[in-house]
C-alpha cells in the first residue's frame, strides 16, 4: 500500500497564497474610499428615513417598513464594509445558510405565537 | 486505503509527550499550543467532572432505593439532580468527543500539523476550565446549590433564592468555549486539508465534527443570550420572561430548546463519526454508503435545528406548532436511519474482528436504536402527552445520550488509546468491562421505561409503593454499571504504566492517524501527505473488484 506520496506541499501553499493575494488585490481595487463614503451616506440616509417614519402612523406597515430598511442597511454593511461582495462563493454560502436557519427559527417560533390559544 | 502508508518512513522522532519546547514540566502543558496536548488536557478535566457527575447519579439512585427519605432531604435531592444534569450535559456530553478526540485527531486525520488557530484552541480550554470552576464555586456561594434542573426553566429560575445566576453564567462561559472550538474546526477543515484530501475523502469522524461545529457556532450564541437574559431578569427584573411583567415564559423555552435540542446533535454527530471509523477498521472493508452517511450528518445537523418544539408539547404552545414540530421530529429519524442501516450493511461480508472498540460500537447500535425509537414515541403528540415528564423521558434520554455519546466516548477511548498514549490495554479485561457496563446500563435504565409508562413522574423525591420494585432494580443496575466503569478505567490506567508498547497501526486502520507513530510527534507528519483514495479504501478491494469485473 503506497498510494500516499509524501510530497512537499510548499508549492501548493505558495499557489494558494498567490491566489489569495490576487483575490485581495482585486477586492481592494474594486472598493475605493469614494464607495465607502457613498455607502456610509446611504446608511445615514436610511437611518434618517427610519427615524422620520417612526413618527408617522403606518399601521401594520410600520414594522415591515422598519425591517425592510434594516435589511437594506445590513446588506450594505455586509457587502461593502465586511467585503462579502468580493469574497469567494463559499463565504456567501455560509452566510446564506446562517440566514436561512435564522429565518426558519423566527418563522417556527411565530407559528406558536400567532396560533396560540389566547385563553391559555 | 486512502492514504497508503507512511510506515517505516519516519526518522526517529520523539513523541509530543517527550518533545522539549520552550517550556517544560507543567507549564509545557498549561501553555501548550499543540492540539494533541490540548486534547489530553480536555480528557483529564472532563474525566474529573464525569466522575463527580456519576457519583451524584449514584447518590440519586441510592435515595430512590426506598420510599421516603433514604440518604438525603428533598432539597438536597433537587440540587443533586440539577448538578448531575448540568455537569453531565455542559461539561461532559456536549464537549466530550469534539474537545478530546476532535482536538487530538482532526488535524491528523486531514493531514495537517495542527488546527488553524492553536492559540484560540488553548483559549477554548481555559474557558472550559473557567466555566467548570464557576459552576463549582456556585455550589458554595450565594443562596446554595441551584435547584432548577439543568433546563433553568423560568419563572422558577428567576424566583428561586438558590445560586442560579452564577451557575447560569458558568454555562454562558462554557458556551464560548464551544463556539470557539467550532469556529476553529470549521476553518481548519476548510483551510488545512492536505493535498488530495477532498471533502469526500475525509474520514467520517471529520464529517461528524464538521456538522457539529456548525451547530456549535450557530446555535450556542442563542442559549448564551438567553442565559444572560435570565441573569438580567433576576437582577433587574426586566420582564422578558416574567409573566407578571408581561413577559412570556414560553419564549424562554423556545430560546432554550433552539440551542439545547441541536446540542443533542452536537453530542451525537461526532460520536456517529466514530462508529463509521471503527466499523471500517474492524470489518476490514470500506464503509457501505460513505456519501449518504456523510451527507446524513449534515442533514441531521440541519433538520435538528427545526425540531426543538417537541420539548414543549405540553407547555401550552399552539396546536399548529405542535403538529409542525411533531412532523419535523419524524423527519430527523430518516437520516439517522440512513446511518444505522449503512453501518449494519457495512458488516455484511466484512472480516469482523470483535475487539473492545467494536464491541462498544455494537452495543451502541442496539442501545441507541432503543433510545432513538422511543424518541419517536415521545415525538408523537398523543403519546407524548401521556409520557411527558415521566421516567420514560429519563430512560429515553439516557439511552440516547449515555448509551449514545457515553458508550462511544468509551469506544473512542479504547480505539484511539494506542495512538494517544502509545500503549495497549488488556483486551480481555476491556471486553469484560464492556459487557458489565452494558448489562448494568440496561438494568438501570430499562425499568425506567416501564415505570414511566405506568406514570412515575421524573424528578420526584418520593414515590408510591407500586413503583418500588422498578426503583430497586434500577438502583442495583447503577451499581453494576459503575462497577463496569471501574473495571474499564482501572484497565486503561494499568495499561498506561504496564501495557505493552503500541505499534503504529495496531488495528490495521486505514485513516491517516494510523500512518504516524504512536504517540505522534509534535507536528504529526514529517512532510504533509498527499491523499489519492477515500479514507477506508483497501488495496485488496481493488483486486476483488477486478475479479468481479472479469467474471462479468
Amino acid at each position: 500500500m503506497s498510494h500516499l506520496n509524501l510530497s512537499n506541499t510548499e508549492e501548493h501553499i505558495e499557489r494558494e497564497a498567490q491566489h489569495e493575494e490576487v483575490h485581495l488585490e482585486h477586492a481592494e481595487h474594486d472598493t475605493g474610499f469614494g464607495t465607502y463614503i457613498l455607502v456610509w451616506l446611504g446608511l445615514v440616509g436610511l437611518t434618517a428615513i427610519t427615524v422620520t417614519l417612526s413618527g408617522i402612523s403606518l399601521g401594520s406597515l410600520t414594522i415591515i417598513t422598519a425591517l425592510l430598511i434594516a435589511t437594506i442597511k445590513t446588506l450594505l454593511v455586509a457587502n461593502y464594509f465586511m467585503h462579502v461582495k468580493f469574497d469567494t462563493t463559499i463565504f456567501k454560502v455560509f452566510i446564506g445558510v446562517c440566514i436561512i436557519i435564522f429565518l426558519t427559527m423566527i418563522v417556527l417560533t411565530f407559528f406558536d405565537l400567532t396560533f396560540r390559544n389566547p385563553l391559555i | 486505503m486512502a492514504n497508503g502508508t507512511i510506515a517505516g518512513q519516519h526518522p526517529e522522532e520523539v513523541s509530543f509527550y517527550e518533545y522539549d519546547g520552550k517550556r517544560k514540566g507543567i507549564m509545557g502543558w498549561l501553555l501548550t499550543l499543540d492540539h494533541k496536548r490540548i486534547g489530553i488536557l480536555y480528557l483529564i478535566a472532563m474525566l474529573g467532572f464525569f466522575a463527580v457527575a456519576v457519583s451524584m447519579g449514584v447518590l440519586m439512585r441510592l435515595e430512590m432505593l426506598t420510599t421516603g427519605e433514604t440518604i438525603m432531604k428533598p432539597q438536597t435531592y433537587n440540587s443533586i439532580f440539577t448538578l448531575h444534569g448540568v455537569i453531565m450535559i455542559f461539561l461532559f456530553i456536549i464537549p466530550g468527543i469534539p474537545a478530546v478526540f476532535g482536538n487530538f485527531l482532526l488535524p491528523i486525520q486531514i493531514g495537517a500539523k495542527d488546527v488553524i488557530f492553536p492559540r484560540l484552541n488553548l483559549l477554548s480550554w481555559y474557558l472550559y476550565i473557567i466555566g467548570g470552576l464557576l459552576a463549582i464555586i456556585s455550589l458554595f456561594t450565594g443562596g446554595g446549590i441551584m435547584d432548577t434542573g439543568w433546563t433553568f426553566y423560568v419563572p422558577y429560575s428567576i424566583r428561586t433564592t438558590t445560586n442560579v445566576s452564577l451557575s447560569v453564567f458558568a454555562a454562558f462561559v462554557l458556551g464560548f468555549s464551544s463556539i470557539l472550538t467550532g469556529l476553529n474546526f470549521i476553518t481548519t477543515i476548510h483551510r488545512m486539508r492536505c493535498p488530495g484530501m477532498t471533502f469526500f475523502r475525509m474520514p467520517l469522524f471529520v464529517w461528524g465534527l464538521y456538522s457539529t461545529a456548525w451547530i456549535q457556532v450557530l446555535a450556542t450564541p442563542i442559549v448564551g443570550i438567553t442565559l444572560v437574559l435570565v441573569i438580567l431578569e433576576r437582577f433587574f427584573g426586566i420582564g422578558v420572561f416574567d409573566p407578571n411583567k408581561g413577559g412570556d415564559p414560553l419564549l424562554y423555552q423556545h430560546l432554550f430548546w433552539i440551542y439545547s435540542h441541536p446540542a443533542v446533535y452536537i453530542m451525537i454527530l461526532p460520536a456517529m463519526g466514530v462508529v463509521s471509523d471503527i466499523i471500517a477498521t474492524f470489518t476490514k472493508k470500506d464503509i457501505f454508503g460513505y456519501v449518504p452517511i456523510a451527507l446524513s450528518s449534515l442533514a441531521i445537523a440541519f433538520v435538528g435545528y427545526l425540531v426543538w418544539g417537541h420539548h414543549m408539547f405540553t407547555s401550552g404552545i399552539s396546536d399548529t406548532s405542535r403538529v409542525i414540530f411533531s412532523f419535523l421530529t419524524f423527519l430527523v429519524a430518516i437520516p439517522t436511519g440512513v446511518k444505522v442501516f449503512n453501518w449494519v450493511a457495512s458488516l455484511y461480508k466484512g472480516s469482523i474482528d470483535m475487539r473492545a472498540p467494536m464491541l462498544y460500537v455494537m452495543a451502541f447500535i442496539i442501545v441507541f436504536s432503543i433510545g432513538g425509537l422511543t424518541g419517536l414515541v415521545l415525538g408523537t403528540l398523543d403519546t407524548d402527552i401521556h409520557l411527558t415528564d415521566t421516567y420514560f423521558v429519563v430512560a429515553h434520554f439516557h439511552y440516547v445520550m449515555f448509551g449514545g455519546m457515553g458508550l462511544l466516548f468509551f469506544a473512542s477511548l479504547h480505539y484511539w488509546y494506542p495512538k494517544m498514549f502509545g500503549r495497549m490495554y488488556n483486551e480481555k479485561m476491556a471486553k469484560f468491562s464492556c459487557w458489565v457496563f452494558v448489562i448494568g446500563f440496561n438494568v438501570l435504565y430499562f425499568p425506567m421505561f416501564i415505570m414511566g409508562y405506568l406514570g412515575m413522574p421524573r424528578r420526584y423525591y418520593d414515590y408510591l409503593p407500586e413503583f418500588a420494585p422498578y426503583h430497586i432494580v434500577a438502583t442495583v443496575g447503577s451499581w453494576i454499571m459503575v462497577l463496569g466503569m471501574i473495571f474499564m478505567f482501572a484497565n486503561l490506567i494499568r495499561g498506561l504504566y504496564n501495557g505493552p508498547r503500541a505499534t503504529e497501526n495496531p488495528w490495521d486502520g486505514t485513516t491517516l492517524e494510523w500512518k504516524v507513530p504512536s504517540p505522534p510527534p509534535l507536528e504529526n507528519f514529517d512532510k504533509i501527505p498527499t491523499v489519492h483514495y477515500g479514507p477506508y479504501h483497501r488495496d485488496w478491494e481493488d483486486d476483488r473488484n477486478e475479479v468481479v469485473k472479469e467474471k462479468h
